[in-house]
């Protein structure tokens, strides 16, 4: 092998595709009548979705005390859920900005359904702290700064709860924007190959008149750039502030100073697994697998595997800072997280984020397509406890033994819990049948990588 | 024939795109030309002698407003309009307001970017003239309007042919 053999680079798009290869490939599930497979998997995420509306339906006319929630466990499945949507958004984010500054280049195939997903968890993440207000018909007027006749009295800018309302709606808003701006050159290449007159009057209303020239794609580009650039801070910043709710208050277990780097790496962690499992569907649904490749798959296996070992460095690490602190409370309470009435919870916990994860580290399995949609459901399960954890073994055992009680979700937690699944799944099967799935036009710009002196279309 | 507003010429590969436009630039001192491509080809800014977009200056001016708007939201309304003593804190507590300050810059200078953006690109426009309908598929295209200096259509399609273009036509309106 000489020298600039090895040096080759892996193509990032497989099976010598042409430009216009790219187009119909991407733009078939839009313009065809949908498949089998695409019906029932509708049929079943707008089921559960159906749940969902049943479960806030019930939640908005016979109120919250439908929840499980008692004292001392005030935050329950509502949290429980918000933080774990809220951490599924972030991939998307990830991939989007912090990988185009980074200039990966395998992003491209992969940004555009992970941003989308991203907005689709924010949207069904927002919803769980709004039903927790009470009365949510009321809940603009507590969540935002307005004018008046009462004071005017103010939103306390003091509160994290507060910070929330517009780090959350800042990066839902954000990422929206940004995920439009990059669909545009896309839409105007549907709007391009439409034959269909409704198709293409509505697609040229989408694409907003984009015509491909230079002149503005230099400005484009640079905005993208920009975009990126803003949304790096926004996502770790959104995380964060997140763990800020638990972190400024004054329980062991959530009074600590490592919360925000962990929730960002938790977060990332479970929202990669997410576009796992998404990914692996899709590409065998809609016959990607020449964009959507193995390899693509298998570097978000490494940051999986990476940002797992991170979470459970910082599950050590809270552990020997609760002995180290000497405080009693701290202590406690991580003995009752491993030891108590939860240890069920917390060892799921553990196996599924820390232990599970570890197969990657052999190169077959982290390109096994069954193994790695396994493991990323695990992962899933495993964040979805880890949140349960935090919130639930450090309410319920709190500082006066006599009010110790514990958390019993009834049918209504569980109904939005599994519900919130299907929304966020019919809003991505939706998704995948109107909108180009992958980035055409970033694909375009990559598929020369590899393929030395090969020149497409 | 209707007088044309300018000509273009359709080419098959970046490559020899790239290369007209140099020499459009270089031989014939083309400034208003324009070239249609399907994705971004790095490096034709400057061959086209395109200047650096001025929109992060715009992202600045933007981010800076953000970043004034929250602190006189936060301030005003905490330490003066309605001063309320929470948990003993100072009224303008400064660190605690740091997170809003932030997010507000962010989308203060995102959306502001994204409105120069529109601007600059005169986007929406629900009836944009497209040159060729694969500029968005897998073709490249250069266009040389009629206001270039010395312009004579004859001698642009000459000059375009010599570029191994698929098509050269002029545009009428």
């Amino acid at each position: 092998m000489t020298t600039e053999a090895r040096l080759e680079r892996t193509p990032l798009v497989t099976g010598h595709k042409t430009y216009a290869d790219v187009n119909d490939d991407v733009c078939r599930p839009l313009e065809s009548w949908p498949t089998k497979k695409w019906w029932i998997a509708l049929t079943i995420a707008a089921t559960v979705f159906g749940i969902h509306i049943l479960s806030l339906g019930r939640l908005i006319t016979h109120g919250i005390g439908n929840l499980g929630l008692n004292s001392p466990v005030g935050w329950g499945s509502d949290i429980i859920n918000f933080v774990f949507w809220i951490g599924i958004g972030h991939a998307g984010t990830l991939i989007s900005a912090i990988l185009f500054l980074f200039r990966q280049k395998w992003r491209t195939s992969i940004n555009r359904a992970a941003e989308a997903m991203t907005i689709f968890a924010v949207l069904t993440a927002g919803l769980f702290p709004l039903m927790h207000t009470g009365r949510q018909w009321l809940a603009f007027f507590w969540l935002l700064p307005y004018p008046n006749f009462r004071g005017p009295l103010w939103v306390n800018f003091r509160s994290p709860l507060l910070w929330d309302v517009f780090a959350v709606s800042t990066y839902l808003t954000i990422s929206a924007v940004f995920w439009y701006v990059g669909l545009i050159p896309d839409l105007a290449s549907v709007r391009d190959r439409a034959k269909n007159k409704i198709r293409k009057a509505i697609y040229s209303v989408l694409s907003l008149g984009w015509t491909g020239s230079q002149r503005n794609w230099s400005h484009y580009e640079t905005t993208y750039l920009l975009l990126a650039g803003l949304s790096t801070p926004l996502v770790l910043s959104v995380h964060t502030i997140v763990s800020f709710d638990f972190a400024t208050s004054l329980l062991p277990g959530w009074h600590t100073t490592i919360f925000p780097p962990y929730f960002v790496a938790g977060a990332i962690f479970s929202g990669f697994a997410m576009v796992v499992t998404l990914l692996v569907l899709c590409r065998e649904i809609f016959d990607l697998q020449d964009y959507i490749t193995v390899n693509h798959l298998e570097n978000m296996n490494k940051i999986i595997l990476l940002t797992g070992s991170m979470v459970g460095y910082a599950y050590a690490s809270e552990f020997f800072m609760a002995w180290y602190s000497g405080n009693a409370y701290e202590r406690f309470i991580f003995i009752q997280r491993a030891l108590g009435p939860y240890a069920w919870s917390y060892w799921t916990m553990i196996g599924c984020n820390v232990i599970w994860p570890q197969l990657f580290w052999k190169k077959s399995w982290r390109r096994n397509i069954k193994l790695m949609f396994i493991i990323s459901i695990l992962v899933n399960i495993g964040m979805w406890y880890e949140r349960f954890v935090i919130i639930v073994t450090s309410l319920n055992n709190d500082f006066l033994p006599s009010s110790w009680r514990s958390y019993y979700p009834t049918l209504w937690d569980w109904g939005w819990t599994f519900g919130s699944f299907g929304m966020f799944f019919t809003f991505f099967l939706l998704f995948c049948r109107t909108l180009p799935m992958i980035a055409m036009s970033e694909v375009k710009g990559v598929m020369n990588t590899g393929h030395k002196g090969d020149h497409h279309g | 024939m209707a007088k044309s507003c300018g000509v273009f010429a359709v080419f098959k590969s970046e490559d020899d795109l790239v290369r007209a436009a140099k020499a459009g630039r270089e031989q014939k001192n083309f400034k208003f030309y324009d070239a249609f491509t399907p994705y971004p080809i790095h490096g034709l800014d400057d061959v086209m002698g395109i200047r650096r977009s001025f929109l992060p200056w715009v992202t600045f001016v933007f981010g800076i407003i953000g970043t004034i708007t929250a602190l006189i939201l936060q301030i005003w309304t905490s330490a003066f309009d309605w001063a309320l003593n929470v948990g003993g804190k100072p009224y303008t507590s400064l660190p605690a307001f740091i997170p809003v300050v932030f997010e507000l810059t962010v989308l203060f200078g995102g959306l502001g970017t994204v409105a120069a953006l529109f601007y600059v690109c005169k986007m929406p426009n629900l009836n944009p003239r497209i040159l060729h309908p694969d500029i968005t598929k897998d073709r490249f295209v250069l266009f040389v309007p009629s206001n270039e200096a010395g312009y004579n259509e004859g001698d642009v399609i000459q000059f375009l042919k010599g570029f191994k273009p698929e098509e050269v036509s002029a545009v009428t309106e």
